[in-house]
């Protein structure tokens, strides 16, 4: 189906529920809240005509200081993350993105592993990098970095020449000791 | 049964029932792990009661990095996280970054980067495979199909200057044109690798111990197989045809005539088999590209996006200031966002840009097929033996640089 059609279809079946719809680059998505979320790709999978029966992956996206210009009206977002699901049919080889609109990271968005059990770890993957809280999901911990590390790298706030200290630092190689003597 | 008679005052050791299981490590530097990832068994015996894995290892910050350099210079990056088929992933890049700004590559530069895609798709497979038959015991394989990658490298080494990390495509084509004589050496490459392949192929899928050691070993079902999201030979092995180059055909895939091998039963034997018959096809799209390579430019006619010749540099003053915006401002896309996919050797790879119009990426995600791959793996390790872990995971072809990025 085109992705232009499974727009029309989204905003015939949930009116105002959908905040924004765009098309670039030839793609079409659709932006939603968080608490819609579930019912949302759960029509997109069982609706006979559309069927997004995998979820492809799942990326945030940190818009602070985006359009930070101030050219663009449009391009001022009233919430900082958004989290994008990129689904695929596998019966009718057809696309579409939805996007989750998260005002900070104090709301929680609904995981989910309970539908596509792929969600587990790329869900992991945006609470890492974001911080973002997904609820339900079985195992919320560090996928990429490790436990110890402090804050969440892909923040625009996070300064990418950032140094993280070991909690135990790796300083024993060297000893005093004649230890090869 | 006969109680054994026990001298007077002592008692019969009770015979106990309760058995204790043990957790062994595996990695994160282990031989099998062919990278850095961390496992963890609960063992019952030799049998895995549980499974856990851990990744991050190999973890650099590809997308935090992609986001603070122009759009060329993600290029050697991205060949960087998969090392297997690094000029896939550059093409991919480039393919999506053009994409992003609406241009096309010429022809004759589609036809140069299936040639060297299906070459680093051969390339791939000759490490997936040739590494898990080590791992399986089988070291003559290895060096067969080391042979075959080796006459690839030499071919990128020939096409770049570098074997591996060839920094070959550019947005909006490729940087140089085929050297010559090279299209022959080509042909003879893969006249050469067909006798290689099919000799290790009859060397294996006979082979009584491999037989044992794959055949329906960790198993997976087309319900499992959607459900994790898993793409490329580890879908297609459990029965279900998914492959872009047919479906949503991309750098003119559809001009060339070529089968997508399924198996049916989704286990570490039909993994492996199943890279063979890929291999058959590469081959077969690699000769039909060459027959049909057509004439014509390598580089897309656009001063935004290429750099200009050389000796127009030195001697014309447009060209020396083109050369000096592009490299110093870069290529700018427009606004806009993009989720660009190519079928890589281990399945679909995304890039997901968005722009917000400056040379830099505001955002680039990657979808590795790896990582939804192995994000299935301990499920899959449930009830096998210690010594399946070693095939189960040559298989499914983790490239730990592209799962942790």
């Amino acid at each position: 189906m085109d992705q232009s059609q499974i727009t029309d279809r989204l905003k015939a079946r949930f009116g105002e529920r959908i905040l924004s719809t765009y098309a670039l680059c030839g793609q079409e998505a659709v932006t939603i809240l968080p608490a819609d979320l579930v019912e949302v790709l759960t029509f997109l999978r069982d609706e006979p005509e559309l069927r997004f029966n995998m979820l492809m992956d799942v990326g945030g996206v940190d818009y602070l200081g985006y359009g930070g210009d101030g050219e663009d009206e449009d391009e001022v977002r009233s919430h900082r993350f958004e989290i994008a699901y990129q689904m695929f049919s596998y019966d009718l080889r057809h696309r579409y993105r939805v996007k989750v609109a998260v005002k900070d990271d104090s709301v929680e968005v609904p995981s989910l592993w309970e539908i596509w059990r792929g969600a587990n770890w790329m869900e992991r993957e945006v609470y890492d990098m974001f911080g973002i809280r997904f609820t339900g999901h079985p195992n919320l911990r560090r996928i990429l970095n490790h436990d110890d590390f402090v804050g969440h790298p892909l923040r625009k706030d996070y300064p990418i020449t950032k140094r993280q200290k070991l909690s135990r630092p790796i300083d024993h190689l060297l000893t005093d000791k004649q230890e090869w003597a | 049964m006969n109680t054994p008679k026990l001298p007077a005052g002592v008692e019969p050791v009770a015979q106990s029932e309760v058995t204790e299981t043990l957790v062994v490590n595996i990695g994160p530097s282990h031989p099998i792990t062919h990278g850095t990832l961390r496992l963890q068994l609960e063992l019952d015996g030799e049998t895995i009661l549980r499974a856990g894995a851990e990744i991050g290892y190999l973890h650099r910050g590809y997308e935090k990095q992609s986001e603070t350099v122009f759009y060329n210079m993600v290029v050697p990056y991205a060949e960087r996280m998969n090392y297997c088929s690094t000029i896939h992933n550059a093409s991919a890049w480039c393919y999506a970054v053009e994409q992003l700004m609406g241009i096309e590559a010429p022809a004759r530069a589609q036809a140069i980067r299936v040639i060297t895609s299906e070459m680093a798709r051969i390339t791939d497979h000759c490490v997936c495979l040739g590494a898990n038959m080590v791992d399986l015991g089988a070291l003559t394989n290895f060096w067969y199909l080391n042979n075959v990658r080796e006459k690839m490298l030499f071919l990128f080494q020939e096409l770049s200057g570098a074997r591996m990390m060839t920094n070959y495509p550019r947005i909006g084509g490729v940087v140089q044109d085929l050297p010559d004589g090279w299209i022959t050496k080509l042909r003879q490459a893969m006249e050469d690798m067909q006798g290689l392949v099919g000799d290790v192929k009859s060397l294996v899928s006979n082979n009584r111990i491999f037989i044992d050691r794959t055949q329906g070993v960790c198993p997976t079902t087309k319900e499992r197989a959607l459900n994790f999201g898993w793409t490329g030979p580890c879908l297609r092995s459990t029965g279900l045809s998914m492959d872009l180059r047919k479906d949503q055909p991309y750098w003119g895939y559809e001009r060339y005539d070529f089968k997508v091998p399924v198996y049916q039963n989704g286990d570490t034997m039909d993994r492996l088999l199943i890279r063979f018959d890929e291999m058959e096809e590469s081959r077969k799209i690699i000769l039909q590209a060459l027959d049909k390579l057509p004439d014509g430019p390598h580089l897309v006619d656009d001063h935004l996006v290429v750099l200009p010749e050389k000796d127009k540099v030195y001697n014309q003053m447009e060209a020396l200031i083109n050369h000096f915006k592009l490299v110093m401002h870069g290529v700018r896309p427009p606004k806009g966002e993009i989720y660009s996919f190519t079928e890589s050797p281990n399945g679909e790879l995304g890039f997901y840009i968005i722009s917000d119009g400056s040379p830099r990426a505001w955002r680039v995600r990657v979808r590795p097929p790896c990582f939804a791959n192995y994000s299935a793996f301990p499920q899959m390790l449930q009830g096998a033996m210690v010594a399946d872990v070693a095939a189960a995971l040559g298989s499914i072809n983790i490239i730990a640089g592209e799962l942790d990025r």
